[in-house]
């Protein structure tokens, strides 16, 4: 084990890589959950069916095939994009085609009374999802992202096959140099667990400030 | 006085059920109408129906001598557009049985936001309003807090002053004490007799409460299956009722008219 542990350097910088992956993969993530979740419930066809490919691709296909293609099969039609960004790009998108059902469900279940509300104010469809419905919804998403951030943080383990030095790529690396293959593993497993608990935490923390003073799925009862 | 709203031949159905029926109304500027009459007799729908919650099947509806649901176009009258229907909105609130406040705003910034965002007045402005109404809803001391820390009498009264910081010429009052408990009644009914007898805002309300009925309204329209069956001052509704379904009605309800 002590052999395994030398290597703390290369160990940490794994972990600052896959806490990178994942920060940024959680940036694509949200952004694309939002743009497909809220083109679910466009007024035009057009969009929401353009949604719905989109969901269907990335739920319906290996996120690790899709980071292939991005890394090695884009580059033939000219396409380069660099490790990391094509990592990010896959995890990203696949993650935020789950997040944006998570948007889509938080949207729909805000109650009808708040859209007749807004209508009574005379705000505009815009101002209506903007100001009123989007703010209710966003605390009833925020326990499904805080699963989906978990789900990418495990995800970005793939990113150790298309050459990245990522955690899983440094215990890889580790293993190759000592000819141990328990030790290496169980040291980033604990370390993946102790990440993944503090993006729980980190959550909790969101989830608590979101619903600070409010009462939302309640709200509007006697 | 110029009739502010104006149904002519409306009908609206909903599947089988034929809410309204051919229903012919005229409201005066400044009139305060209360309109009763059983459930499911279209009294709700005519409100709704002003705030363009629901579509009409035929007929024309006019609010301040325009067509709420249709619009001129080239001389052609065509289904109104949404833009239309922005304008029209203007001049009209809205109170809900179920008070709809936002649950995710204090009561305060229920009633400035809208105001912000629709009216384009500076936060400020906004404030200024929101504490003039909230002083005449009785509400001062909880402005802060959020609607689902007030009791039910108090979140109506917030939605009160939110509708009202619209400034519309028409406000429409759904039931709106229908939701809360006996004991909070009467403390948004005080609001709304005050309202009725210091604006000159034109007030429909849909109620249950007679007495209510009888003080607020300057004219008193019975419904039952989709049309009024009579319409007249409070005094001659209530006391000497000239139809027999309105007499069956208010017979149910003899214990509020006396």
């Amino acid at each position: 084990m002590n052999e395994v542990l030398a290597f703390y350097p290369m160990l940490i910088d794994g972990t600052i890589v896959t806490i990178q992956l994942t920060v940024l993969g959680a940036i694509v993530a949200l952004v694309i959950s939002f743009i497909v979740g809220l083109s679910r419930i466009s007024p035009y066809k057009s969009i929401r069916v353009a949604a719905i490919i989109y969901l269907e691709f990335f739920r319906g296909s290996s996120a690790l095939v899709q980071m292939f293609f991005i890394y090695f099969v884009l580059p033939m039609w000219g396409i380069y994009f660099d490790a990391i960004t094509a990592g990010v790009i896959a995890c990203g998108c696949n993650v935020g085609a789950y997040g944006s059902e998570a948007v889509r469900g938080a949207v729909l279940a805000v109650d009808k009374d708040q859209h007749e509300a807004s209508k009574a104010l005379n705000y505009s469809n815009y101002e209506k999802y903007r100001y009123v419905i989007i703010p209710q919804a966003i605390p009833i998403m925020i326990p499904t992202f805080g699963n989906l951030l978990i789900e990418l943080m495990k995800l970005t383990a793939v990113c150790s096959l298309i050459t990245i030095t990522d955690l899983t790529f440094v215990a890889q690396i580790i293993r190759v140099q000592t000819a141990l293959t328990l030790e290496p593993f169980l040291v980033i497993l604990v370390v993946y667990f102790i990440i993944a608990s503090v993006l729980v935490k980190i959550v909790d923390l969101i989830a608590k400030k979101f619903s600070k003073g409010r009462n939302v799925m309640t709200a509007g009862d006697k | 006085m110029n009739n502010i709203i104006q149904f002519e031949n409306v009908s609206k159905s909903f599947g089988d059920l034929k809410v309204l029926n051919k229903l012919n109304l005229e409201v005066k500027d400044g009139e305060k109408l209360a309109l009763i009459g059983p459930s499911g007799s279209g009294k709700t729908t005519i409100l709704r129906i002003l705030m363009t919650l629901e579509t009409i099947d035929d007929g024309f509806v006019s609010v301040n001598g325009e067509y709420l649901w249709h619009e001129k176009n080239n001389g052609k009258i065509i289904p109104a557009s949404e833009n239309h229907l922005h304008k029209m909105r203007n001049h009209i609130g809205m109170v809900f049985q179920q008070f709809n406040l936002f649950p995710h705003l204090t009561a305060i910034e229920n009633v400035e936001q809208p105001q912000i965002l629709i009216k384009k007045r500076t936060k400020p402005e906004a404030k200024e309003k929101a504490e003039e109404l909230f002083n005449l809803v009785g509400l001062n001391d909880k402005k802060d807090h959020y609607p689902h820390e007030l009791s039910g009498g108090q979140q109506q009264r917030v939605a009160i002053a939110r509708a009202l910081a619209m400034e519309p010429k028409i406000m429409l009052f759904d039931e709106v004490t229908s939701a809360l408990d006996p004991e909070l009644v009467d403390e948004v009914l005080t609001v709304l007799r005050k309202l009725a007898s210091d604006t000159d805002t034109t007030m429909l309300t849909v109620t249950h409460e007679m007495n209510f009925a009888r003080e607020f309204a300057d004219r008193v329209l019975f419904f039952d299956g989709g049309q009024i069956v009579e319409s007249g001052k409070p005094e001659n509704i209530f006391s000497n009722p000239a139809e027999k379904r309105t007499k069956e009605f208010l017979k149910k309800f003899i214990n509020n008219v006396n």
